[in-house]
């Protein structure tokens, strides 16, 4: 994860209303983003429970339009677009030849010579030169369109009660996965039921300047819902109990998704594709380490980068890590050898020099309930 | 923000509120509010020796971890059990059920290094 300095440092059209609310503001990713408003704990528990509102626009946006836009979307990406009806939406990743991942990102379909992608903030330029620079010889044309777009996300069992007032579009048959485009409080969005926190709820996009209006007209209907609005602190926990891959800290160029439990969204028999080879050859020998989930068994909080034991030997090192709000209890994720990534295998996470009990659990830590 | 007469700080935001030789320790309302929600404490052993300034435990919120430094040399003769179950009691009261530990002091003539509620107040209005 790349950290800019402050004097560098990029703010969202929030910035001020962030400020009003209280928020604590840290650098993420070249971004000035709030971490918590409240309180972690009670901004987690508002989107388990009720409902809550992030300014998440420092994610990035890619347009690819044009004739050629499917086929070199095809090219780029491990999932099987082929088959998106528009409107609909899609999780995929972008490897290297070496079949390590350069993101993973949300493909949306407009038209079928028309997409847009949703990419990690810290990932953002790297993956519009990636694009274009294969780009050449098809007819399309791709646009970082990241600092016209604001991203808000509406997640919690309360979000489609609270936004559907608000909003000329029907969200009830608004499918997980899918979008509308529509308006909100007489500004024009794209609706789509996606989130990152395992939650019912949406993310919106907006022109930047409409996010302002956006969000306080959100805050002003969420009264009646008891809105929180939710930082990025909150946002890593909710994502972690839901076994949601970071890029940055679980996935990277170094991992394959094969290895990252991604391999549902490779379809190496939808033809051609960067990394195709290299996964292919992967997957005949299955990959020597997994990406887990593991609990702890005793008090602790296990943190990125603390390292895995088995009967005290190093056995790999954690990428995520946090005391889980909902479990009441140290949960996180690492690689290990693919001998010791069955549920139920008893390892060890080493803290400040003590081996603390862990298992592997199965993920998501906690069911799901996105509206399936 | 509080900071109760009659205690003395540290410059890592410890309390110690002294009586008969004797001294209860906890983190200030300024140290819990910048940590956030705590959600672990690590306790030290009764009757560990602790010497000033030195590390005596370690208090986790949800996104950072944070030692405990000792505000005075000494003996450990209690330390607040409850916090294994209830480590947000640091958060909702950091001078009362929220303590840590409790010393027997060795030199409490080590107290007069430490600041008093005034000094403190300017302390964490210069770091803010």
């Amino acid at each position: 994860m790349s950290q800019g300095s402050s004097t560098s440092l990029k703010t969202t059209a929030l910035f001020e209303v962030h400020k009003e609310l209280g928020a604590k503001m840290v650098p993420f990713a070249g971004w000035n983003m709030p971490i918590q408003y409240a309180g972690v704990m009670k901004e987690h528990l508002s989107v388990r429970d009720g409902v809550g509102l992030f300014d998440v626009s420092h994610m990035g946006e890619i347009d690819v339009k044009g004739r050629d836009a499917g086929a070199l979307l095809q090219k780029i990406l491990t999932n099987d677009i082929g088959k998106m009806a528009d409107r609909s939406i899609l999780y995929s990743v972008m490897c290297t030849e070496d079949g390590g991942i350069v993101d993973d990102l949300l493909v949306h379909r407009f038209a079928e010579d028309h997409y847009f992608l949703c990419v990690n903030a810290s990932n953002t330029e790297k993956d519009f030169r990636w694009i274009q620079g294969r780009a050449g010889s098809f007819n399309v044309e791709v646009s970082d369109i990241s600092l016209k777009t604001a991203q808000l996300a509406l997640q919690g069992k309360h979000a489609e009660a609270l936004l559907q007032p608000l909003c000329d579009v029907s969200l009830g048959d608004l499918r997980y996965y899918h979008f509308k485009k529509g308006k909100i409080h007489n500004n024009d969005c794209i609706i789509s039921r996606t989130g990152y926190t395992g939650e019912d709820g949406f993310e919106i996009y907006t022109g930047w300047n409409q996010a302002e209006p956006l969000f306080r007209a959100l805050l002003e209907a969420g009264r009646a819902w008891d809105l929180q609005p939710i930082g990025l602190a909150a946002r890593d926990t909710l994502r972690l109990e839901m076994g949601y891959a970071l890029y940055g800290n679980d996935i990277s160029d170094a991992t394959g998704p094969l290895e990252a439990g991604l391999g549902w969204v490779v379809k190496l028999g939808k033809g051609e594709f960067i990394g195709h080879d290299a996964i292919a050859r992967q997957k005949e020998t299955g990959p020597a380490r997994r990406l887990v989930g593991l609990e702890l068994l005793e008090r602790g909080v296990p943190r990125p980068h603390y390292r895995i034991l088995k009967d005290g030997q190093p056995a790999g090192e954690l990428t995520s890590g946090t005391f889980s709000p909902s479990l009441n209890k140290g949960i996180g994720m690492g690689y290990v050898d693919r001998a010791l990534a069955a549920p139920g295998t008893r390892l060890e996470v080493e803290i400040r020099n003590q081996p603390v009990a862990a298992q592997v659990v199965a993920t998501p830590f906690l069911p799901s309930r996105v509206k399936k | 923000m509080e900071f109760p007469k009659g205690l003395k700080f540290t410059m890592e935001h410890e309390w110690i509120r002294v009586t008969d030789g004797r001294g209860v320790v906890g983190i200030t309302a300024f140290a819990q509010e910048q940590l956030g929600d705590v959600v672990f404490v690590e306790l030290p052993k009764m009757d560990a020796q602790l010497s000033q300034g030195g590390t005596f435990g370690v208090v986790e919120s949800v996104k950072t971890v944070s030692d405990l430094f000792s505000p005075v040399s000494g003996r450990v003769t209690a330390v607040n059990k409850k916090l294994e179950t209830q480590p947000e009691l640091v958060n909702t009261d950091p001078y009362d059920k929220g303590w840590i530990i409790e010393i027997e002091l060795s030199d409490p003539k080590e107290l007069d290094s430490l600041m008093d509620a005034d000094q403190y107040t300017k302390q964490c209005e210069n770091e803010q």
